[in-house]
């Protein structure tokens, strides 16, 4: 094994701490390019904190979060995402009062045209080729015949549809998913799984946040296990599923 | 001409350019085909359509954009007096100054969002009313308003010609700009202003501001560095509102402080909603509504009413006189504001959102003989 070789997220040695709780303990997670990390464990184990520490949204007390050679502790949401890192809310984040279609696109101006242009005077009716991306985009989650309608009219699951199709067109290289079939029908869950795979094909790497057991042992490559705030196993699916340490502190010994 | 503007724009724009300048006709019926309050129609319009540029567009509510519609009239005026009473490069140098102000203004307060930044926008507008009315008097001559003399230097006339006799009014190139020369000069910046803000609505910039509005967050996190957008929407804003007050004083050539006090800023507010917020036409409509019946409301006196309740008998008359008299004349705010919560109740999207209404209905409606028709024929087939 050589880890150093084709890690594109390094979290370091990260501690987070509200007050007197430690949310965070000792974080260390290196995420290889081109693979699906999940992070799994019970609720309340820091999952949701560590995500918002990687995204920037929260600094960590100490340590620090390395992406591809670049320290993101410290940037904007807007810088990190320029870097190549996306993220998909748990309750979707998307723009209610804008058509889906114009959702898709408005995230393929961000990696066309940077963090800030003054597009004036060209037409957003003119620019064919965004257009034709987000409409390829949207035929692959499968909400192309939606395109004119209001995003915020969509149901839940087109709405999680919806801003993973904003995160993809960007073609981050790094993709964060925090319970991305939360709230979903199985039918949809497996569409999703589906789409998650189809992707994967791709190369795009992903840490995915996720309560169900299944969508986790579909995808992921190697799982992290999440309690208390630190990781008390990590491994490949099947390494990590005959945990005993694992089964006691997550699955409960139901498995 | 598909390249450059849709076919779907170009008839709106061709349709208000068209009413605008047919406006001394249309308005005729309405007893307001008088220039003096067209202009000021066209005027207010730019304002509200400038304002809706943030508003409508960005969502963020400044509740001191009278500060740089003030700005304007005073950068105007000093225009005047210092290099010419050509209006062209008075209304250069005050969208200029109210730019600069804008920035400024706009720089600090873009920190803060929701009632904060309207709050900060507020106090901006506050403190620039004061300075114009007190602190500042040897620039804006304070609560007299400043207006043209004899005395101006008036720099680059002077260049090619003696002062000419008479009291000094403004002009473009020569051209008096009163009466209804006033009025297509307003004209032609109004519909100049409105193809900007739709160039802006339609394009990649504007979208980027709806995103704003809709989800600062998600722009966020899509990459967007949102700060300098609605920067750029403000100080937008800010020169259409200077542009404003500069043609205010060019068709009436006094500048004071009043205009830069918060009530000033709330007409404009009042104005974009209810005509209908982040539409194109609604602004105009609802500055036209505001300044119409601002015109007609308070012009009517106790004579007027008098006349108007004369089919009634004495005692009752006299009864509707006194309680119509409170909503017109000095009172006209009251009728303003009942008309206010109505739209606001009924028709929270403005004038606008009625407009949207009946055309639906229409359509429905069209649809729906349609329909029958297609039944009735089928058998005949």
């Amino acid at each position: 094994m050589h880890p150093q070789n084709n890690v594109v997220l390094h979290v370091a040695d990260v501690h987070k701490r509200f007050g007197g709780l430690h949310a965070l303990a000792d974080i260390d997670l290196q995420v290889e390019e081109g693979k699906t990390h999940a992070i799994i464990g019970p609720n309340g184990a820091g999952k949701s904190t560590l995500l918002n520490v990687i995204i920037g949204r929260l600094p960590p007390t100490s340590g620090a979060v390395i992406f591809d050679g670049t320290i993101l502790t410290g940037k904007k949401p807007h810088e990190i995402n320029q870097l190549g890192v996306a993220r998909v809310f748990q309750t979707p984040e998307i723009f209610s009062d804008l058509s889906v279609l114009q959702n898709v696109m408005t995230p393929a101006f961000a990696r066309r045209d940077g963090a800030f242009k003054i597009n004036m005077f060209r037409q957003v009716d003119n620019e064919h080729e965004i257009r034709e991306e987000a409409e390829a985009m949207l035929e692959d989650v499968g909400l192309i015949s939606r395109r004119e309608v209001h995003a915020g009219a969509l149901s839940r699951g087109d709405k999680r549809r919806l801003e993973l199709a904003m995160c993809l067109i960007q073609k981050p290289r790094l993709l964060l998913l925090d319970e991305p079939t939360a709230g979903m029908s199985r039918h949809d869950t497996n569409t999703t799984i589906e789409l998650l795979k189809k992707i994967k094909a791709r190369g795009m790497t992903k840490i995915i946040i996720e309560h169900d057991m299944h969508v986790v042992f579909s995808l992921a490559d190697k799982i992290s296990v999440l309690a208390g705030g630190r990781i008390i196993a990590e491994g490949l699916p099947e390494e990590v599923r005959g945990d005993p340490r694992v089964q006691e502190a997550y699955l409960g010994g139901a498995h | 001409m598909t390249s450059f503007m849709s076919r779907k724009d170009f008839i709106l724009f061709a349709g208000f350019t068209i009413v605008v300048l047919l406006l001394p006709i249309l308005a005729a019926p309405f007893g307001a085909a008088y220039p003096d309050l067209l202009q000021r129609f066209m005027i207010y319009g730019i304002f509200a359509v400038g304002f809706n540029i943030l508003f409508g567009l960005t969502g963020y509510l400044s509740f001191g954009h009278a500060a740089f519609f003030g700005v304007g009239s005073y950068a105007a005026m000093w225009s005047f007096k210092l290099l010419s009473i050509n209006a062209l490069p008075a209304l250069i140098f005050a969208v200029i100054i109210a730019g600069l102000f804008a920035l400024a203004i706009g720089y600090v307060s873009l920190r803060r969002s929701g009632i904060y930044f309207s709050i900060l926008t507020l106090a901006f507008a506050q403190m620039s009313y004061n300075l114009a009315y007190s602190v500042l008097t040897p620039i804006t001559n304070g609560e007299t308003g400043l207006r043209m003399t004899l005395q101006d230097p008036r720099a680059l006339d002077r260049l090619f010609f003696e002062a000419s006799p008479g009291a000094p009014v403004p002009s473009i190139f020569g051209m008096s700009l009163s009466g209804w020369n006033g009025f297509y000069f307003t004209a032609l910046f109004m519909i100049a202003t409105f193809f900007l803000a739709m160039r802006i609505n339609n394009s990649p910039f504007g979208m980027m501001l709806k995103g704003i509005k809709s989800n600062q967050n998600r722009m966020n996190y899509t990459g967007f560095n949102t700060r300098p957008y609605t920067l750029t929407a403000f100080v937008i804003s800010g020169m259409l509102a200077g542009l404003a007050g500069a043609l205010l004083v060019v068709t009436d050539p006094l500048a004071g402080a009043e205009r830069m006090r918060w009530t000033a800023s709330g007409e404009v507010v009042l104005m974009t909603i209810l005509g209908g917020v982040g539409t194109l036409v609604g602004p105009v409509i609802g500055a036209m509504m505001i300044k119409y019946f601002e015109n007609i409301f308070s012009s009517f006196n106790a004579n007027v009413l008098n006349n108007f309740y004369s089919f009634l008998p004495d005692g009752v008359r006299e009864v509707m006189v006194t309680i119509s008299s409170k909503f017109v004349g000095e009172g006209w705010h009251l009728s303003l504001g009942l008309i206010f919560v109505l739209i606001v109740m009924f028709l929270p999207g403005g004038v606008m959102e009625g407009v949207r209404r009946i055309a639906a209905s229409f359509n429905r409606r069209a649809n729906g003989n349609k329909a029958e028709a297609r039944v009735a024929t089928a058998p005949a087939e």
